[in-house]
């Protein structure tokens, strides 16, 4: 594996992460509990779109066949997607929906951080405007977990299944393979080992401070960077990708 | 010597072109017109997030999915802006959304049509929000200072969203047949119901008058009509696109098009209820308003336990 090849394959992670975070965010257009939270809402998922766009262009620039990021989004059949599992998972309720926020936004929160330092330029400047918008994602994602867990009993009762429920997909956000190591070698990817304390931390913090419990170590769902997904994936994709696969010579 | 708060004052300010302000003396109707029809321009840019969210976990690019997603959060913008304007009249959010839910405050009819293919979307933008802005720009000068500066920041994005919605209308007619097709059926069946958008013909709009002169209404439902008709047939045939009425003729010596008559019945049954989406509409603001009810719920609580613990530490 060459530098430029696991470059490639990193940062269509990363955009597969972001375009089905992003997916998923969309499905909430007009469905919030109130129009500034729909607003909010939509507002992370066109960050998530954006950020899609800009690393699949960069991907498509590295894999060098001549694709654009629309291509990499659009055409790929599902075991080529690397996203996380947790990106994946239906929204549920609106617990459901900030308990997946919390995790991943504390998660983006360091690595976006850490990867603006990455030596791949491009990958740095994404990440540096990356950093500004999770923070903000971040910050929604707390206020929420801690209005919701110290608000009534059933906004508690609603956070705490949701926490247990999405645990299981939060450790894979830390497994590394080849690539990661390859590239951490290179200066180019972020080590993720270092990260995993500060994660756990920040989620402690935040879900004492909204009373709740911290999830039980549990068993770890695990494939999506082998391509291997949940059943949610094919959904999204028959839906995501429905123009553009019935009518293949069309310009949109 | 006129009463500060007596309606011949009132309408001497109207009529010297002064704008009504929240705390200033108002008639009792020119409060109730008001808050009918800001309450419906609210709800309709809120509804209006349902046939476009229709569409955004299947836009066919990245960058078309981009521009909708914040094309939405525009229009949600807009009826923030708006139930904000409509609550300095002394009606609170609550009793807003609750009045929708009733049926007693209604929303653009327009919204109770469903969008079917991609080509909607470029329908909506173009048509409904071109026969929205003619209508907007006019209510920039209309007599209530918080709807006009509403009404000002409004302007501004809705014209990008026109464009757009040409943009989307444009490309797809340089494209494959099925796009040309799919822009085409779009086209008639988001046609009539737009010209629908400016309401009944002057002759049978019962609340125009008062409304002309209170000077929330700058401009009749017909003169309005006639400003949309006149600016976008000339687009639609830039782009290859066929008008869907046989009558329509150009006037050389007015320089305005002449239509066929609009179907007044079909405007009547969707205004009653019976539309294609009607129901869905409703339901779907019912369902998500209730759903999210311990949310507010909730955040409530919150609100209140950290006030009181607060005062206690004060």
């Amino acid at each position: 594996m060459t530098t430029k090849e696991a470059t490639f394959t990193y940062t269509l992670r990363l955009g597969d992460d972001a375009l089905i975070l992003g997916h998923r965010l969309s499905e909430l257009c007009s469905k919030a509990p109130f129009i500034e939270e729909d607003l909010a809402l939509t507002n992370i998922a066109l960050d998530m779109i954006g950020r899609a766009q800009a690393m699949l262009s960069h991907a498509a620039e590295l894999e060098g066949k001549g694709k654009t990021a629309d291509d990499l989004a659009y055409r790929r059949p599902e075991i080529n997607y690397y996203n996380h599992l947790i990106t994946e998972q239906p929204n549920g309720d609106f617990a459901h929906t900030i308990v997946r926020q919390l995790y991943l936004s504390a998660f983006e929160f360091l690595f976006y951080c850490e990867l603006e330092k990455s030596k791949d330029e491009t990958l740095a400047a994404i990440a540096k405007k990356a950093s500004k918008e999770v923070q903000y994602h971040w910050q929604h994602a707390m206020d929420w977990t801690i209005r919701l867990g110290d608000g009534t009993g059933e906004s508690k009762r609603r956070m705490q299944i949701a926490l247990y429920e999405l645990w299981m997909y939060t450790g894979e956000l830390f497994e590394m393979d080849a690539v990661d190591e390859t590239l951490i070698k290179a200066g180019i990817a972020v080590d993720l080992t270092s990260l995993k304390t500060q994660w756990l931390n920040l989620i402690k913090n935040t879900v004492t401070e909204a009373t709740l419990l911290m999830p039980d170590d549990t068993y770890m769902q695990s494939g999506s960077r082998k391509g291997i997904h949940s059943e949610h994936l094919g959904h999204i994709l028959s839906e995501l990708q429905y123009l553009q696969r019935a009518y293949p010579d069309a310009i949109w | 010597m006129h009463n500060e708060h007596s309606d011949s004052n009132f309408q001497s300010r109207i009529d010297k072109g002064e704008h009504i302000e929240a705390r200033d003396y108002m008639p009792e109707n020119y409060r109730k017109h008001l808050i009918r029809q800001m309450s419906q321009h609210a709800h309709s840019e809120v509804i209006g997030m349902q046939p476009e969210g229709n569409w955004i976990t299947r836009a066919p690019s990245l960058r078309s999915k981009q521009i909708l997603l914040a094309k939405i959060q525009d229009e949600g913008g807009h009826g923030l802006y708006l139930y904000s304007a409509a609550e300095t009249l002394g009606i609170s959010r609550q009793e807003l959304i609750q009045s929708l839910h009733s049926g007693k405050a209604k929303y653009s009819n327009i919204f109770n049509y469903p969008a079917l293919n991609w080509a909607d979307i470029g329908a909506i933008g173009w048509l409904v929000d071109g026969a929205a802005i003619v209508n907007q720009v006019s209510l920039q000068r209309t007599s209530y200072g918080p709807y006009s500066r509403a009404m000002v920041r409004i302007c501004k994005e809705e014209s990008f969203h026109q464009r757009q919605g040409y943009e989307i209308m444009a490309k797809m007619m340089k494209g494959t047949k099925d796009q040309q097709a799919m822009a085409q059926d779009a086209m008639n069946r988001w046609w009539w119901p737009s010209l629908m958008m400016f309401g009944p013909h002057d002759t049978d709009s019962p609340r125009s008058s008062d409304a002309v002169k209170w000077r929330i209404k700058r401009e009749t439902n017909d003169e309005l009509r006639q400003k949309f008709i006149d600016k976008t047939i000339p687009q639609a045939e830039l782009i290859g696109l066929k008008v869907p009425d046989d009558k329509i003729k150009l006037d050389e010596k007015t320089g305005h098009y002449k239509i066929g008559e609009i179907n007044w019945e079909e405007f009547q049954r969707v205004v009653a209820g019976h539309g294609p989406c009607n129901k869905q509409r409703l339901d779907h603001h019912k369902l998500y308003f209730n759903q999210g009810a311990w949310v507010r719920e909730a955040a409530e609580a919150y609100k209140q336990k950290h006030l009181k613990q607060e005062m206690q530490t004060i």
